[in-house]
Formats: C-alpha cells, structure tokens, sequence
C-alpha cells in the first residue's frame, strides 16, 4: 500500500495535475477571501467556503481522472494485480494520495482565519468546523471520482464521467423541484425506479425469470405501501434525491455546527465509493 | 510446480481457452506455442491471476490463485506482452516501485535490484525516463521487473517480440541461464526460437492443447516416413530410372533447381531404413553425379503447421472466432 501510496503522491509532485489542482483551489479561494473576508470585512470564513463548493465539479476530474483510467489504457494495472498485493490496499493508497494532495490547500485555507484574526474577532471554532466540512467534502467527491475512474480506460471520459455526476448531484436541489411532492407522484416515481432495478437484474444475469420476479416483487411492494399507507410517500422522491446531493450536508458545517450526520453521510459516502472501486477492479476476477 | 486442470475462458459466446490441463515441473523451460489468437496470453494472464477463469482451477504450489492470491503471486515474476511500465519513471525509480510492490524487504531491495540490472545490462540507462528508451531497453526493463525477487516461476509473453537479432540472441541466452534455477514459462509463435530455448513445447490451438512433448520428440513423431534432399546433375527421366532400381523408396517428387543442367528430387523413404548407400550407387552407375544429399527430418515449424492445419480443419465450423 505504501509503495502505490508514494508513487502516487511522487506522480502527482511530478507532474501538472497535482499543482494544476491545488493552484486552482487556491487561487479561487483566494479570490473569494479577499472579497468576503477582506475587502467586505465578513468574519465568516465558513462562508467563503461555502460559495468556492462548485470549485469541486472541474477540480475533482483534474485529481481524479488519470487515478485508474491510466493504468488500464497503459496495462500497467497488470503490474499491480499480478503483484502480490491485495485490491483494496491498491485502491486505498491511491486514494490516500489524493487526499494527501487535497490536505495541502485545505492546510493552507486554514491560515485564513488566523490572517483574518489579525484584523478583528472571529470565531475560530466557526471557521475551523467549516474547514473541516470543507475537507470531507472534498474527500467524498474525490471517492466518486476514483469510482468513475476505474468503469473505464478513457481519462476524458472519467473526466466527463465526473463532471456530470458531480454536476448532477450540485444541482440536485433544482431537479428536486421538478417532482411534485405528493404521494401519488412519488408511488410512480418508485415503480419505475423498480422498473430499471429488474432490467438491470436481468442486464447482468440474463436470466428473464429472476428479473421480472425482481421486479414484479418490487412494484407489488411499492403499490401495496402506497393503499395502505400512502403518507409515507410524502416528499418520500425528494428526501431519496436529497441523499445524492452531497454539496447539501456541507451546509450545516458552514454555519458552524459539527454535524455528525452530515460527517457520518461524507464517510459512508467515501465507504461506498471506495468499496464500488475495489469491486469493480475485482470483477474481471470473479467472471 | 503449476497445474492447470479443466481451465476455460469464455468471453461471451467465443470460447478463448478450451479445458486446458497441464502441469508444469520445476526447474524446467516450457514453451507456449501458437498462432495469434490461441489463448496463449489469456492463459497466462489466468496463471498469473490478472484475469479470472470462467471454469477450472490454477494451483502454484499448491495454491489457488483465487483462494490465495497472495501466497500463490509470491512465487510469481510475470512478464505481460506489453511491458507495464510508466514511462514517467526513471529505470531505477521504477524497480525500487516494483521491489516495494513485491513487499521485497527494505535490507534486501537494493541489492537485488542491482543484481537484476545486471542480468539484463540495464546500468547504462538507470537514470533514463522510461519513455525515452528504446523499445529493446523497454523490454529488458520489464524482464528486469519480473526478475525481482528471484521468483521461483518466471512467466514471459512472447519476451523477444520487437527485439533486433542481437537483442534476440541476447535474451534467449539469458532465458536458458534463468532456466538453471527458475521454471519458466514463454510464450512465443517463433517456432525457432521455442524450439532453441525450451525443454518442453506445448502447442496451442483454438483455446486447446494440442502438442506437448519436448521439441526433439515432437519432431521425430511427426516426421513419420523420413525423407532426403537431393540435387543431381542430369536429365529428370534418366534420374528417375536409376532410382527405380533403389528398394523402398515411396515417393519421389521433382522440383526445379536452381543449379543448371540439374535436377532437385525430394525422396519420400519407407520405414527407417538407411537407403543413403543405395542412391550413392545406382545414381553412380547411371552416371549422374549426385550434388548434395540430406536428410529431412520435419522441424518444428512443419509439425506446428500440421497440427494447427489439422485442427483447424476439425473445429473450423464450429468455432472460427479464434483466428480472426
């Protein structure tokens, strides 16, 4: 794990990416602090974090896009998995390296505060629980973006792959609101979803028997929730949405609370994302 | 050393590696042979663990590689056909990664990797980037990467391909020198180079093991009838006469020479009888002096098109995929 661990973290240092990635995140930051904080004299750092949160839809495929993607495209993954090595200490020092990377400009961020304590009050235990979130936010995205590079051999389209579900997930708010909230529209919305659960049963295993009694399971269930107990899917479609909308759980950091569920939401996150990594490494092994 | 029971590899509906059983014993050079598309990578790719078999098991010592990845790669040095190296690498920066990778211990790393080095002539270029290497020297980087660690089983996908006859000729030695305390196994559709390098040849075709016995065996059973070359100085109907007269012969087939006022004549000789003294005397006779004489025993290349032809022809209904 070490070995990938530093030769990571020596790629990242030798190349553009790495400081492609953190000048971009500085520099951004940069200019929204002397805005915020300095020019308009706001003491509220968590603030400025909170506005620099799209900053991560171009910056994590910078990071991210070459993780896998390039190992594949080149066969030197065949070095990795014919070593004696196992898959989940590969995905776990690759990752481990970017978060390494991304702790630089969040340990630089985390001098703002300071500069801007030299010039009136602030409440450092405000500013520093917005770091925090700040930095697991980061580290969430940037598990999705090792996932989506290791589905292809492609960086542009892990890139792409990134940007989008990224994008997807920041704008979640707005694609909230195309639903109507009632019972009604989201007891559709579920059977549907069932729908596509059974054709993706039946993608994987082509075996039309297990698939439709997937989803024939599934869409009774959903229906018979929906006449004995139609309340529950009130707003149901939305808070599922809600979940994928992983910018919305930073928003309690910034006001200055430390937000359990919001850190225990970015670590499962991370926990599913690097878990789906591993497996789909492991999947040509388990044909 | 290794055994391969029952190993099948199917990707959707072509049938890549067709239950494929051997063994293979230690100390020895085994050599993979076959035309492109025969499932000799897709083979070692599975021995090495990179992909998954879709039926059958590989033990390496006594361990499967699925079941114990871990214990079963140890043993491994692995060769693929395109090096995996990163070309943003340093020569040495590169196998002290690679060292690292194999969990080599740290007192033991740097020795090992000189010694390596040496073996494959890499001190020259040990601080050169990677990608601007030449493709020989790329080669023998990968080589040196497999050869970390001493495994005891070395595998190499066609290990000279790309390389100039020197290099060629260089690695090859290399090889049989490895062979005097590792099992090897290559991969290789250069009949010459197998039959000049291995104790054991196993023919591929279509997935399927079709040959396996060591290249001189190999040779000698399949030549069946044994044959001569001659070229006499004559005309062809007065050549033919005279050998009329020689018992046991069984076929005599005509070309043209390149030799003025001669003629080549391929003699097909029943049994394994000596007929060379009976020629010499009645071509004599007959006063055609004889230019060069022969023996023809089939080499290697003629029984690897026999039994890949044959083959073919049997399966080439039913499974056409594999040669396109």
């Amino acid at each position: 794990m070490l070995a990938i661990y530093k030769k990571e973290l020596r790629s990242y240092m030798t190349s553009m990416a790495g400081y492609v990635f953190i000048a971009f995140i500085l520099l951004i930051l940069g200019i929204y602090f002397t805005a915020y904080n300095m020019q308009y004299a706001s003491p509220d750092f968590g603030f400025t974090l909170s506005s620099v949160t799209f900053l991560f839809l171009i910056i994590t495929p910078v990071l991210t896009m070459r993780i896998l993607a390039e190992e594949k495209k080149n066969k030197t993954d065949q070095l990795l998995l014919t070593a004696p090595v196992p898959v989940w200490k590969i995905v776990m020092g690759k990752y481990l390296s970017m978060i390494t990377i991304y702790l630089i400009p969040v340990f630089i961020s985390s001098l703002y505060p300071f500069i801007m304590g030299r010039y009136g009050t602030v409440s450092y235990p405000m500013a520093f629980t917005a770091i925090l979130g700040f930095f697991f936010l980061g580290c969430a995205q940037i598990a999705v973006g090792l996932f989506l590079s290791s589905v292809t051999e492609s960086q542009v389209i892990a890139a792409v792959l990134t940007f989008g579900v990224l994008f997807c997930s920041h704008v979640m708010d707005g694609i909230e609101s195309f639903f109507s909230d009632t019972a009604l529209s989201s007891m559709i919305a579920f059977v549907v979803i069932s729908i596509i659960i059974a054709l993706a049963v039946y993608q994987m295993t082509k075996d039309m028997f297990l698939s439709s009694a997937v989803g024939l399971v599934l869409v009774a269930a959903t229906i018979i929730i929906y006449i004995v107990k139609s309340s529950v899917y009130e707003g149901l479609l939305q808070k599922v949405l809600d979940l994928f909308a992983i910018t919305n759980h930073y928003d309690n950091f910034v006001g200055g609370i430390l937000d359990i569920t919001g850190i225990v939401y970015m670590l499962s996150v991370i926990c599913i994302f690097v878990f789906l990594t591993i497996q789909s490494i492991q999947k040509r092994r388990w044909s | 050393m290794i055994e391969v029971r029952n190993l099948v590899k199917k990707y959707d509906n072509h049938i890549a590696v067709d239950h494929l059983n051997f063994t293979v014993e230690k100390g020895k050079i085994y050599g993979f042979l076959g035309p492109n598309g025969a499932g000799k990578s897709t083979t070692m790719n599975m021995i090495t663990g990179y992909i998954a078999s879709t039926e059958g098991e590989i033990l390496i010592d006594g361990h499967n590689i699925l079941n114990e990845p871990e214990e079963a790669k140890k043993k491994i040095g692995y060769l693929p056909e395109m090096p995996p190296l990163y070309q943003d690498m340093t020569v040495m920066e590169y196998l002290r990664f690679a060292a690292e990778l194999k969990s080599i211990p740290r007192e033991k790393r740097e020795e090992n990797i000189k010694g390596v080095m040496s073996t494959t002539k890499l001190h020259d270029v040990k601080n050169r980037l990677i990608k601007n290497l030449s493709k020989g020297y790329k080669q023998r980087v990968g080589l040196a990467q497999a050869l970390l660690g001493y495994p005891e089983i070395i595998i190499l996908d066609e290990p000279t391909v790309g390389l100039d006859p020197k290099q060629i000729i260089e690695i090859r030695d290399l090889i049989k020198s490895l062979g005097k305390k590792h099992t090897v196994i290559l991969s290789s559709h250069i009949l010459s180079e197998v039959s000049a390098v291995c104790d054991y040849v196993l023919i591929i075709d279509h997935g399927k093991l079709v040959a396996s016995d060591s290249p001189e065996n190999l040779s000698k059973v399949m030549s069946g009838t044994n044959s001569l070359e001659l070229t006499i100085k004559g005309e062809q109907q007065e050549i033919r006469n005279a050998l009329a007269l020689v018992e046991n012969i069984e076929d005599l087939i005509y070309h043209d020479s390149i030799v003025e006022g001669a003629c080549d004549f391929s003699v097909k000789i029943r049994g394994n009888q000596d007929v060379r003294e009976n020629i010499f005397f009645a071509l004599a006779e007959a006063k055609c002096p004889i230019l060069k004489m022969q023996p023809s025993n089939m080499s290697l290349e003629e029984v690897f098109l026999k039994l890949t032809d044959s083959n073919y022809e049997e399966g080439g209904e039913s499974d056409h995929a594999g040669n396109i």
